[in-house]
């Protein structure tokens, strides 16, 4: 079956399965591969998109479901807050092996668009669905807490 | 020694001035049979790690894998130093396989900073001396009153200056020294400091680097494979009329690791693969279940099986006697761990006839190199490897037997002429062993009368890691350790059961379990003699005369206050341990809720040699911390009827950012030869848990992970709750 599928502001026709996981769709039909497979269970989060704003893991969103949606990967996440969080990520040298950090970023943009400055405990709720084999998360943590102060200085 | 004859005329390949060259050493004889498929341009005329851009960039070749572990800003580092290059302007590559030029390309023991100390200072010196030598030429000055900083030569005396882009073509005509000086620590204006960054933390938080995963060719087929669920388990038969109804399904064939499923997307090979009926021969499969392997380990260390142990560490006159006086026992059961990098295990192949092409994370580049030759049934010589970032590994791409990557080739030979991308899913992953082998130890410790162990009694029962050879690998931590200083005698005894569940190298190896052995046991002790743990070890630290050890343990001590109070219901424990030539000490600080441990915060202390990139030396702690208390909390591989019971991050919990404790890494300053920090950081943190849950409670851990709900749960634990 045709889908039209909005990705990154963007109208793709897709002809697929509408079970077919929307990871797949952007990975091996889109060929945006800064979405991960990690798990194929909503476990890791390495797959995480916005789907209209909300972080979501796309290897468990069937396509017929996306396909009403506005989709947004670690391609064309855009704003300051993505800015901000690209920014603390590259000073801390956040990333490891790298793998988790597209799932990373999109959860924590999404953090900082809900909360301006979050707590620690905030992002605990935020981030617990983001696994890093690496153990990153310090600075992960660390990162958001100096994106969250850049932005409010730059208010 | 090495004779090289430079030949001039390069081409131009990628901006970078390339020059052929030739070379006689016997080495070469094996560089010409293993040299891999030619894609990779070999050596320019500043050697084979080390070239420069007509742009001036200086562009470093990693002939290490980079996994994680920063490794790449660690060799570029020890380059852009002695070159005296401008570090932002300083890129650095992976190295195709190229055993001519490059030598053995294995990222294991975490020797990858070690064993390219010497190698890299030497080749960005050399690139240096070639610099100042075209400088002096050119404005006809001596090379000792020529200066290189930040990319920039210069001639003080007559203030002239030129950039490595102005001076490239002078300079790669200029014979490369064979013993160029090297600085003295002292004048380092890089290595040690906190300028050495990572260089792919952009493309990493940009979903723009290539992982295996990632690759795409055109015409390339996705494949999945179904394994036999029991290991040692072979195909009977399979049925795919259903698999190949599947859309997209390209073929379905019998390989010798499975079914191979290849389709033209991931998912249609997966549905495939669902729609598969096998049957599974069993007869040779391992059928047990954990609490049965338990038993039988315990059964070996109590001398009623009929396996030969051999020895290791043993000292003294007549070790075998019996103990007598005081002796304390202990026993200890680890279980099986898996890696469970993000990045599942895959590879991408195209077999053409003789030639290979591969693209992999792969960390043992050389040996997969061989091992995807004898698959594709042609020579070394004509497998060429791309390798790739991996998205974490921990080991599991570090195998003798490259399973993942020769599966692809396997798959690739019989489609012939198309790429091949192989995804293993996560399931495949969990099950497919090559874990952290279950291990089982009792210790008997005759205590002298001064409170310190007189004699010790060590009998190991671990699966060997390697096919051949003395199974050292599972007692690595223990042969050398300190606390037998004191001791007249050490008995020890390892016992090397053979079946069929596959084990492997799991960051930080056999010190992942037998540092916990020396580390819990001596808190123990410790608290016996009524002595402070960290008192008690210093003592025994001072007859062994480790005074690496003693440095840790001061600066650690110094670090947390060790004995100042903590709030009401915390307790520190400490650990000491060395991996692969570097020391760590950690000190946790940990409560207990219904028997749970929490950990808040860890202060670690390494010395680890001259510290080349500080801060991924933090982050590898951080990481190693955070990796071993993962394990320490959650992790065992369980089997039922021989069945994986754990098989996604469902049923196979790991640490999430809730869980991780505040990390502070402190590096003893040091003028010794840099030693690794990959795995270093993972083996002290569980027995310094266990040892603050031990002041807290006063109950001893018997066995791992800490948390219940699995057969290898601490009845010790979950009975405090």
């Amino acid at each position: 079956m045709s889908y039209a599928i909005s990705v990154n502001g963007q109208i793709h026709h897709v002809e697929d399965d509408g079970q077919t996981p929307l990871l797949w769709v952007l990975r091996d039909t889109l060929k945006l591969t800064g979405t991960k497979y990690g798990c194929g269970v909503a476990q890791c989060g390495a797959c995480t998109v916005h789907v209209d704003g909300t972080p979501t893991r796309s290897c468990t969103l069937p396509l017929e479901v996306a396909a009403s949606a506005r989709i947004t990967t670690i391609e064309s996440i855009e704003g300051v807050e993505a800015q901000a969080i690209r920014d603390a990520w590259v000073a801390r040298d956040v990333p490891q092996c790298g793998f988790c950090q597209s799932g990373q970023i999109m959860s924590a943009v999404a953090l900082l668009r809900t909360l301006k400055t979050p707590t620690d405990r905030d992002i605990d709720v935020a981030m617990s669905g983001n696994i890093c084999r690496c153990a990153t998360y310090n600075r992960i943590r660390a990162a958001i807490h100096d994106a969250a102060a850049q932005l409010g200085t730059a208010r | 020694m090495t004779r090289r004859r430079m030949i001039l005329g390069g081409s131009l390949i990628g901006g970078a001035l390339i020059v052929g060259y030739t070379a006689t050493h016997p080495m070469q004889v094996a560089g010409a049979i293993l040299q891999g498929g030619g894609s990779d341009p070999g050596p320019s005329a500043f050697g084979p790690f080390v070239r420069i851009g007509s742009d001036g960039w200086v562009i470093v070749v990693n002939k290490q894998q980079e996994m994680g572990q920063g490794i790449h800003s660690g060799i570029a580092a020890m380059v852009a130093e002695e070159l005296d290059a401008d570090w932002d302007r300083v890129r650095v590559i992976e190295a195709r396989n190229n055993f001519r030029a490059y030598g053995l390309q294995m990222t294991a023991g975490s020797n990858a900073i070690a064993s390219n100390w010497d190698a890299m200072r030497n080749a960005g010196a050399a690139a240096r001396a070639m610099f100042v030598a075209a400088a002096a030429h050119r404005w006809n000055v001596s090379s000792q009153s020529i200066e290189v900083r930040d990319g920039v030569v210069s001639h003080p005396g007559s203030n002239r200056s030129a950039t490595f882009a102005d001076l490239l073509e002078d300079a790669s005509r200029q014979t490369p020294p064979q013993s160029p000086t090297l600085k003295q620590p002292e004048d380092y204006r890089l290595i040690g400091t906190d300028r050495v960054h990572r260089k792919d933390s952009l493309a990493k938080s940009t979903g723009a680097v290539i992982y295996t995963q990632d690759i795409q060719r055109p015409d390339m087929l996705v494949a999945m494979v179904a394994h036999s669920p029991r290991f040692g388990g072979t195909l009977a038969r399979f049925d795919a009329s259903d698999a190949l109804k599947v859309k997209d399904v390209v073929d379905v064939f019998a390989i010798e690791t499975g079914v191979a499923v290849v389709a033209k997307t991931t998912f249609a090979a997966r549905r495939g693969r669902d729609a598969l009926r096998i049957e599974w021969n069993d007869g040779e499969a391992e059928m047990r279940s954990t609490p049965e392997l338990i038993e039988y380990y315990h059964q070996i260390a109590a001398g009623r099986g009929d396996l030969e142990p051999s020895d290791f560490g043993t000292k003294g006159e007549n070790p075998g006697a019996p103990f007598d006086g005081d002796v304390v026992e202990f026993a200890f059961d680890f279980p099986y761990l898996a890696h469970a990098p993000m990045e599942t295990l895959d590879c991408v192949a195209q077999v053409d006839g003789w030639n290979v092409s591969i693209s992999s994370g792969a960390h043992l580049a050389t040996l997969d190199q061989v091992m995807a030759a004898i698959a594709a049934r042609t020579i070394p010589g004509k497998v060429d490897l791309e390798v790739v970032p991996a998205g974490g590994s921990f080991g599991r791409r570090g195998i003798m037997s490259s399973d993942y990557l020769v599966e692809c080739v396997r798959i690739a030979k019989r489609i012939q002429g198309r790429p091949i991308k192989l995804i293993w899913s996560r399931e495949d992953e969990m099950m497919s062993g090559y874990y952290r082998p279950m291990s089982h130890h009792r210790v008997w410790v005759q205590m002298g009368a001064d409170a310190f162990p007189a004699r010790w009694r060590v009998h190991s029962v671990c699966q060997a890691l390697t096919p051949i050879g003395p199974n050292f690998q599972a007692t690595e931590g223990i042969t050398n350790s300190p606390y037998f200083s004191t001791a007249s005698t050490v008995d020890g005894k390892i016992f090397s059961p053979s079946f069929p569940v596959v084990v492997g190298f799991w960051r930080s190896v056999g010190a992942s379990h037998t540092a916990f052995v020396m580390e819990h046991i001596i808190d123990q002790l410790a608290r016996r003699a009524d002595r402070d743990p960290a008192a008690y070890r210093r003592t025994l630290y001072e007859r062994a005369g480790d005074t690496r050890r003693i440095g840790v343990l001061d600066e650690l001590c110094h670090k947390v206050d060790w004995g100042s109070p903590l709030q009401p219901g915390w307790a520190r424990g400490l650990a000491i341990a060395e991996a692969f030539g570097t020391v760590v000490g950690q000190v946790a600080e940990v409560r207990l809720v219904d028997g749970r441990p929490i950990v808040r915060r860890v202060v670690a202390v390494v010395d680890c040699g001259i510290a080349v990139a500080p801060d991924q030396i933090a982050a590898q702690m951080e990481g190693g911390i955070g990796f071993g208390l993962s394990a320490a909390l959650y992790g065992a591989m369980t089997l039922k009827d021989g069945i994986v019971q754990e098989t996604n991050f469902d049923s196979h919990p790991v640490l999430r950012m809730n869980e991780m404790p505040a990390v502070e890494t402190h590096i003893i300053k040091s003028t010794s030869r840099p030693t690794g920090m990959g795995e270093p950081g993972v083996p002290p943190i569980a027995p310094a848990v266990a040892n603050a849950m031990l002041a807290l409670t006063g109950s001893p851990t018997k066995s791992l992970p800490f948390l219940s709900g699995n057969a290898l749960s601490n009845s010790d634990v979950s009975s405090q709750s």
